[in-house]
C-alpha cells in the first residue's frame, strides 16, 4: 500500500463529499422551481421549450400517466437513435463515410443509450458518423440521464406528499434536469476537458507520417462535448472503442480526476437534494454514509487484488502491479479507483480493460453491478435504487421488532414491499436467466474470449452490466453477435423500466397516504445504526443471490491463479 | 394519447436539436477558438509536417529508439483509429505466452541477463493501445541500447530521459512518466544538434 495512492483517493474523497452540499442544495432549487443564478438565460429558454411542445406545466400527474409520457418519450427517442444509425450513409457530419449500422446492432445501441446504459458492441471510431455520435448517442446521454433524475425526483415527492393523486410533471423534471443540471456543467466541462487534450473538431481522421516513417492515421472528433455529458450522466458510452482509456477522451490524471467527479457527483448530491426534500437533512445523511461504508469496501478489495498484482505474470520476471489492460498515466491507483467508482455508479466508462484485471479486482466491478448499482448509483437510478433498500430495509426490521414499518411518517404496506421486492428481484432474474441462456447456448459461449473460468465471468458480467445498466464490458466476449445483441438489448430494457415502473408504483402509491405520526415502536430510520442495516441489507440481499455464480467466476479463477493453473 | 405522442415527439425533437446539435456545435466552436491546439489532437510538427500527436503512442522496434509499450490494436500494434486493449484474462495462456515472449525479448535487446526483472509495462498491453508513455524506469532500462545504436554517450541519453520525466501532475495526481514520442523527437533533435 503505497502512501501517495491512498492520497489521491482521499483527494478524489475529499472533493466529492465536499460537493454533496453545494449541488445538492442547487438541485433542491431547481426541482423546487425556486430562484437560481442560472433562470435569466434559462427561464426564457423553458419557456420557449414549453411553447414549441404545447406542454401544459402546471397540470400534475399521476403515477400512471407519469410512466406512460416517460415510456413513450423514451420509446420514441429508441426509434429516432435507431433510425438516424440506419441513415447514417446519408446524412452530413461523416467526412469517414460510415455506412448504415446493421439492424441488430443498431438496435442494441439504441436500446443501450436509451436505458442509460451505454453498453457497446461496436467500436466508436470504426462505426459511427459524428452525426450519429453527437445527435443521437449525445441526446440520449443527456435525455436518459434527465429520465433518472426525473424519477427520483418523483419518488421523492410520492414519498413526502400527504394524501396527493400525483406526483409532478414529467415534461418539467426533464426538461428542468436537462437546462438547469447537465446542459450548464457539460459546457464548462466540455471546455474544461479540451483545454487539457481531449479532442473537439469536426474534421476527418488524419494520416501523419510517424518517425519511422509510416502512416498512422489518427481518428478525431467531436469528443469532449460527448465525454463529459457520458461521465456526467452516468451513462459511459465512450466516443472511441478504448473509452476513458483513450488519450483523447482521457488524457491526463487531471482528466482522470475531474471525470471520475463527474461520475459521482450528481448521485452523491442528490442524497442531500433528498434530505432538502423530505425536510430532514439527516434522512439524506444516512443514505450518504452507508453508500460511502460500502464504497470504500470494495475499493479497497480491488485495490488489494490490483496491487498484489497477477503471480503468473511476476513469475515470468515482469516487476510491479499487474500493467495489462492499464494505462501508465493512471497507474493502479487512479484504474482501481476509477472502476470502482465507474461500476458502483451505472456508469460503465473504463479507463483499465476490465477484463484484464485480476480475478479479485475484476470481482469489485461485476458484484458491485449485481448489487443493483446502489453505492452512489446511477443519476437519480442510484437514488431511487437504494430508497427501494431503505423500504426493504424497514419492513425487514418491522418484522423483526414486530410492527408496522413506517418511511418518513409513512406506512409502508404490502403493496410497496412487493414493488420494492419486484424492483430487485427483476434484474436479479433477468442476470442469472440471461447467463444461464448464454451458457447452455453455442450461440452464446462461442462469443467468449479467455477460457476456464473467466469465460463464465465474461458471460455473467455481459447481463449484469445490461440489466444494471452499467454499460462496462469483460470486453473479450463479442458482443457484436446477433444473439447477444438481442439478447443484451432485452436485458437492458427489462434491467431499466423493471426498476422504474415499481419504482413510480411506489410513488404513487406513497404520494396518496396519510402521514401517521411517529410512535414509541417507531423505528429511527437515522443514525449509523439504521446506515449499517441498510449496507447490511444491500450486501445480504445481493451475496445471497449471486454468491454462487461468483463463485464459479472470478473466487474460482483467483484460488486456481494462486496455485498456478492456466487455461 | 395521441396528445402524448405529439408531446413526447415535439420535445425529443426539441432535446435533439438542443442537446445533439447546438451544444456540441457551440462547444466545438468555442474549443476552436480557445483551444485550438488541444482541440485538434495536440499534434507534433517536425520541418512543419505533423508527424503524430503527443497523445497518441506510436509503433517503435529500431533499435535508434526508445521503444513504447506492446499493444493489442490490430494491425500490429498503434493503430489510431482502431483503439484496443487485449482484454486477456489474468489466467490465460496466450496472455503469459506474449509476457514470456517480450520479457525474452526486452532482455535481449538490451543485453540483460535472463533473470533481470523487467518494468511490468513494458511487456504488457495498454488499454488503450495506444499509451504514449512509458514509466521512467522502462527508459531507463533502455538507454545503455540507444546510447550504443547511435553512437552516443550513455550519459547524454541518460540525462535527455530523466529530462524527460513528467512528474505527478500538480505534484500529486498520476504516476511518474516519458512520453516515447517525445523522447524520440528530442533524441533526434540532439543528433542532428551534434552533427
Amino acid at each position: 500500500m503505497k502512501a501517495i495512492d491512498i492520497l489521491q483517493i482521499l483527494l478524489y474523497l475529499v472533493l466529492l463529499i465536499a460537493l454533496v452540499a453545494p449541488l445538492g442544495h442547487y438541485m433542491f432549487r431547481v426541482y423546487n422551481g425556486e430562484r437560481t443564478w442560472l433562470d435569466r438565460v434559462l427561464n426564457p429558454l423553458e419557456q420557449l421549450i414549453y411553447r414549441l411542445t404545447e406542454i401544459e406545466t402546471e397540470k400534475e400527474m399521476g403515477w400512471r400517466e407519469y410512466a406512460a409520457a416517460l415510456l413513450v418519450f423514451n420509446f420514441l427517442g429508441l426509434v429516432l437513435l435507431f433510425l438516424l444509425q440506419l441513415g447514417q450513409g446519408y446524412l452530413p457530419f461523416n467526412p469517414q463515410h460510415f455506412k448504415m449500422v446493421k439492424p441488430d446492432l443498431a438496435f442494441n445501441t439504441a436500446v443501450s443509450f436509451m436505458t442509460n446504459t451505454d453498453w457497446q458492441s461496436y467500436s466508436g471510431e470504426t462505426t459511427m458518423s459524428y452525426l450519429t455520435q453527437m445527435a443521437g448517442l449525445t441526446v440520449q446521454n443527456f435525455v436518459s440521464a434527465a429520465t433518472g433524475l426525473a424519477v427520483a425526483i418523483a419518488l421523492i415527492r410520492g414519498l413526502t406528499r400527504r394524501t396527493s393523486s400525483t406526483i409532478g410533471n414529467f415534461w418539467v423534471d426533464l426538461t428542468r434536469s436537462v437546462l438547469w443540471i447537465l446542459l450548464p456543467i457539460s459546457v464548462v466541462g466540455a471546455l474544461v476537458l479540451v483545454s487539457q487534450g481531449v479532442i473537439q473538431n469536426l474534421s476527418p481522421y488524419l494520416t501523419v507520417s510517424t518517425l519511422k516513417g509510416v502512416g498512422q492515421t489518427i481518428a478525431l472528433g467531436p469528443v469532449a462535448s460527448q465525454e463529459i455529458i457520458k461521465e456526467l450522466g452516468t451513462n459511459g458510452g465512450g466516443f472511441f472503442q478504448a473509452n476513458s482509456a483513450h488519450p483523447f477522451e482521457n488524457p491526463t490524471p487531471l482528466t482522470n480526476l475531474l471525470e471520475m467527479l463527474a461520475i459521482l457527483v450528481i448521485p452523491a448530491g442528490l442524497t442531500f437534494t433528498f434530505g432538502r426534500m423530505v425536510n430532514d437533512a439527516r434522512q439524506g445523511r444516512v443514505v450518504l454514509t452507508a453508500m460511502i461504508f460500502l464504497f470504500v469496501i470494495f475499493l479497497a478489495i480491488c485495490y488489494i487484488g490490483e496491487t498484489a498484482g497477477n503471480p503468473l505474470v511476476s513469475s515470468l520476471g515482469a516487476s510491479g502491479p499487474s500493467m495489462e489492460g492499464k494505462e501508465v498515466r493512471f497507474g493502479v491507483a487512479n484504474s482501481v479507483l476509477w472502476t470502482t467508482v465507474t461500476t458502483a455508479a451505472s456508469c460503465g466508462a473504463v479507463n483499465t480493460m476490465h477484463d484484464s484485471l485480476t480475478p479479485l479486482g475484476g470481482l469489485v466491478p461485476l458484484w458491485q453491478i449485481m448489487l443493483g448499482e446502489v453505492i452512489f448509483g446511477g443519476v437519480g437510478a442510484g437514488l431511487y435504487g437504494i430508497l427501494v433498500f431503505v423500504i426493504l430495509t424497514v419492513f425487514i426490521v418491522g418484522l423483526m421488532v414486530g410492527r408496522t414499518p413506517e418511511y418518513l411518517g409513512k406506512k409502508i404496506e404490502s403493496a410497496e414491499t412487493k414493488m420494492a421486492t419486484l424492483a430487485v428481484l427483476i434484474p436479479a432474474i433477468t442476470i442469472l436467466l440471461g447467463s444461464a441462456l448464454a451458457v447452455a447456448t453455442k450461440a452464446g459461449v462461442s462469443s467468449v474470449l479467455n477460457p476456464g473460468p473467466h469465460g463464465l465471468s465474461e458471460i455473467l458480467y455481459a447481463f449484469s452490466s445490461g440489466a444494471g445498466n452499467n454499460g462496462s464490458a469483460f470486453a473479450g466476449l463479442n458482443a457484436n453477435t446477433l444473439f447477444y445483441n438481442l439478447a443484451i438489448g432485452f436485458t437492458m430494457l427489462i434491467g431499466r423500466f423493471g426498476v422504474i415502473l415499481p419504482v413510480l408504483a411506489i410513488a404513487g402509491n406513497m404520494a396518496g397516504k396519510k402521514a401517521v405520526l411517529p410512535g414509541t415502536g417507531t423505528f429511527q430510520t437515522t443514525g449509523v445504526l439504521f446506515a449499517g442495516l441498510l449496507a447490511g441489507t444491500v450486501l445480504i440481499v445481493g451475496a445471497l443471490t449471486f454468491f454462487p455464480a461468483l463463485a464459479l467466476g472470478p473466487v474460482v479463477e483467483h484460488l486456481l491463479m494462486l496455485y498456478g493453473k492456466t487455461f | 394519447m395521441l396528445k402524448l405522442i405529439r408531446r413526447a415527439l415535439l420535445l425529443l425533437l426539441v432535446m435533439t436539436l438542443l442537446t445533439g446539435i447546438f451544444y456540441p456545435l457551440m462547444v466545438t466552436g468555442l474549443a476552436q477558438i480557445l483551444f485550438f491546439h488541444q482541440a485538434n489532437g495536440s499534434l507534433v510538427y517536425r520541418d512543419g509536417w505533423p508527424v503524430g500527436s503527443v497523445l497518441i503512442g506510436q509503433s517503435f522496434s529500431d533499435p535508434r529508439y526508445f521503444h513504447g509499450r506492446p499493444s493489442a490494436t490490430r494491425q500490429n500494434g498503434y493503430n489510431a483509429a482502431a483503439s484496443a486493449g487485449s482484454n486477456l484474462g489474468p489466467t490465460n495462456k496466450i496472455l503469459l505466452n506474449n509476457v514470456a515472449e517480450r520479457t525474452v525479448r526486452v532482455r535481449t535487446e538490451n543485453g540483460l541477463t535472463q533473470n533481470t526483472p523487467v518494468p511490468g509495462d513494458l511487456v504488457t498491453a495498454s488499454a488503450s493501445g495506444l499509451d504514449p508513455h512509458i514509466t521512467p524506469e522502462a527508459a531507463l532500462l533502455q538507454v545503455p541500447r540507444v546510447a550504443r545504436a547511435r553512437k552516443l554517450p550513455a550519459q547524454k541519453v541518460r540525462g535527455l530521459v530523466e529530462g524527460n520525466i513528467e512528474g505527478r501532475q500538480l505534484g500529486l495526481l498520476g504516476e511518474p512518466r516519458v512520453n516515447v514520442l517525445k523522447l524520440n523527437l528530442a533524441l533526434d533533435a540532439l543528433e542532428t544538434g551534434t552533427r
